[in-house]
């Protein structure tokens, strides 16, 4: 019963979609910012219920996607100049560096342990004391607050062999870069993300750029609920932020969790595959916290690292292409053998047009 | 990453820390930023911390919504 529901009401709002687009002069193109609704895009099918006017692509959502080269080098080397244990969420130890990945490493000995939370970490380093742990930092305001409990625990206990190599982000910053995208006319925002920095937080959409957002949950109908907002405040040239995932976000979002992020960070450049270094982007160890900064404590030898001219992740991640037109895409570069890391993450788009695009280059 | 399957909280396991529930699998779920969640509640996880409760009168009101639309259909399609 709830499955025929939930397909009637998919019906209903793919109709209302197209009837408003098919009374519309011009074609939509809409970013959504998060990884996850990328793969949930895919994964419902949702893009076939459209007609060619509403177009989608995805934005720099995925953090293993936007983090650097460089990273992956400078990871692989604490673990193979200072015998560091590096820890990691799981995507990052596929990502290719330029002398091979962190699964690489691992396959030659070196010492690298994937967990599911940051937490995780203090116990990895009790274990091996007093070899240094060094946790990899990535990831986006969800999993930033995560990291600041994990690290006043830390403190608290006095462990002294833990370090995070930081490359966090936030999202606002390169989100006005994106909106003064002309051809773009609005954004799924992230659920997620959201839940921590509030709805309200984006009122520089439409005031500063007259784009419409619109903050979404996970599944099909979440998200089409979302792009109906989307495609109604185009059409009717309306720009606000709506919250379409109530339960869960909150206007002003989860002030615990952001209270927990400014006692441990401080806003600090960063840079991005795609969008180069955006000011104010990231976030940098405060003290007493900056004890656990692996680049302060380990001096790092590390050139910068250019990407593979062929591979266009850097293009992808802002919207301006889709994976279909790389050259590379389902020939050279395949989830088994990653030339870049949209095609490596479970949230990159090449993935996401390689698993449910069925890898063909008119997919 | 992102986990968008709410977990129930079924047991306060120490100060801050507590057991959720996802299909009879029993994960660990640190509740740092979610200090008011009680027992019974709903959470959103992700890489072991509740992010948030889940908010159920919301969560009501997007089911009926879902149901009107459904409704629509059906009425579109005898119409
Ligand atoms: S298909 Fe591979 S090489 Fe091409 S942009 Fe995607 S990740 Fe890069």
């Amino acid at each position: 019963m709830r499955i025929e529901i939930e397909k009637r009401a998919a019906t209903k709002l793919a109709g209302d979609i197209n009837s408003m687009l098919s009374g519309y002069g011009a074609s939509m193109k809409f970013m959504e910012v998060c990884g996850t609704h990328t793969m949930a895009i895919h994964s419902s099918g949702i893009k076939s219920l459209f007609t060619s006017k509403l177009v989608l692509v995805s934005g720099p959502g995925c953090p293993v996607c936007v983090t650097e080269k460089l990273f992956i080098d400078q990871a692989i080397f604490l673990g193979k100049k200072f015998g560091a244990c590096l820890v990691t969420f799981g995507d990052l130890i596929r990502v290719p560096g330029t002398e091979g990945s962190l699964a690489d490493l691992r396959s030659q000995g070196g010492s690298v342990k994937v967990v599911y939370s940051p937490m995780d970490v203090i116990g990895i380093a009790a274990q091996v004391a007093p070899q240094p742990v060094v946790f990899l930092g990535v990831g986006f305001e969800t999993t930033i607050p995560t990291v600041a409990v994990t690290l006043k625990t830390a403190l608290s206990q006095n462990v002294g062999n833990l370090f995070v190599l930081p490359a966090f982000k936030t999202i606002h910053r390169p989100l006005k870069i994106l909106a003064s995208q002309k051809d773009l006319s609005g954004f799924l925002l992230p659920g997620h993300v959201s839940a921590i920095i509030g709805a309200d937080s984006y009122d520089y959409l439409p005031r500063d750029h007259q784009k419409p957002g619109v903050i979404a949950g996970f599944d099909g109908l979440d998200i089409l609920l979302a792009i109906r907002s989307l495609v109604k405040m185009t059409v009717k040239n309306e720009a606000r932020i709506e919250n379409e995932y109530r339960t869960v976000v909150k206007p002003e979002g989860n002030v615990v969790a952001r209270a927990l992020i400014d006692e441990v960070f401080e806003p600090a450049d960063a840079s991005w595959r795609g969008l180069g270094v955006i000011p104010g982007s990231g976030l940098a160890l405060r003290t007493p916290y900056d004890a656990f900064d692996a680049l302060k404590r380990f001096p790092m030898e590390v050139p910068a690292a250019p990407d593979d001219p062929r591979c266009k992740c850097a293009r992808i991640l802002t919207g301006e292409l889709t994976p279909n037109q790389c050259g590379l895409f389902g020939g050279e570069c395949v989830p088994e053998a990653p030339v870049g890391p949209c095609m490596v993450s479970s949230e990159g788009t090449c993935a996401a047009y390689y698993k449910y695009g069925g890898g063909s280059v008119d997919a | 990453m992102c986990l968008a399957i709410p977990m129930k909280l079924v047991e306060i396991t120490g100060f801050g820390v507590g057991k959720v529930d996802a299909g009879g699998v029993k994960a660990d779920v640190s509740l740092a930023m979610a200090p008011d969640a009680k027992m019974g509640d709903y959470l959103i996880v992700h890489a072991g911390f509740a992010i948030e409760i889940l908010d159920h009168e919301e969560a009501m009101i997007r089911l009926d919504l879902f149901r009107e639309l459904a409704e629509a259909t059906a009425t579109e399609a005898i119409d």
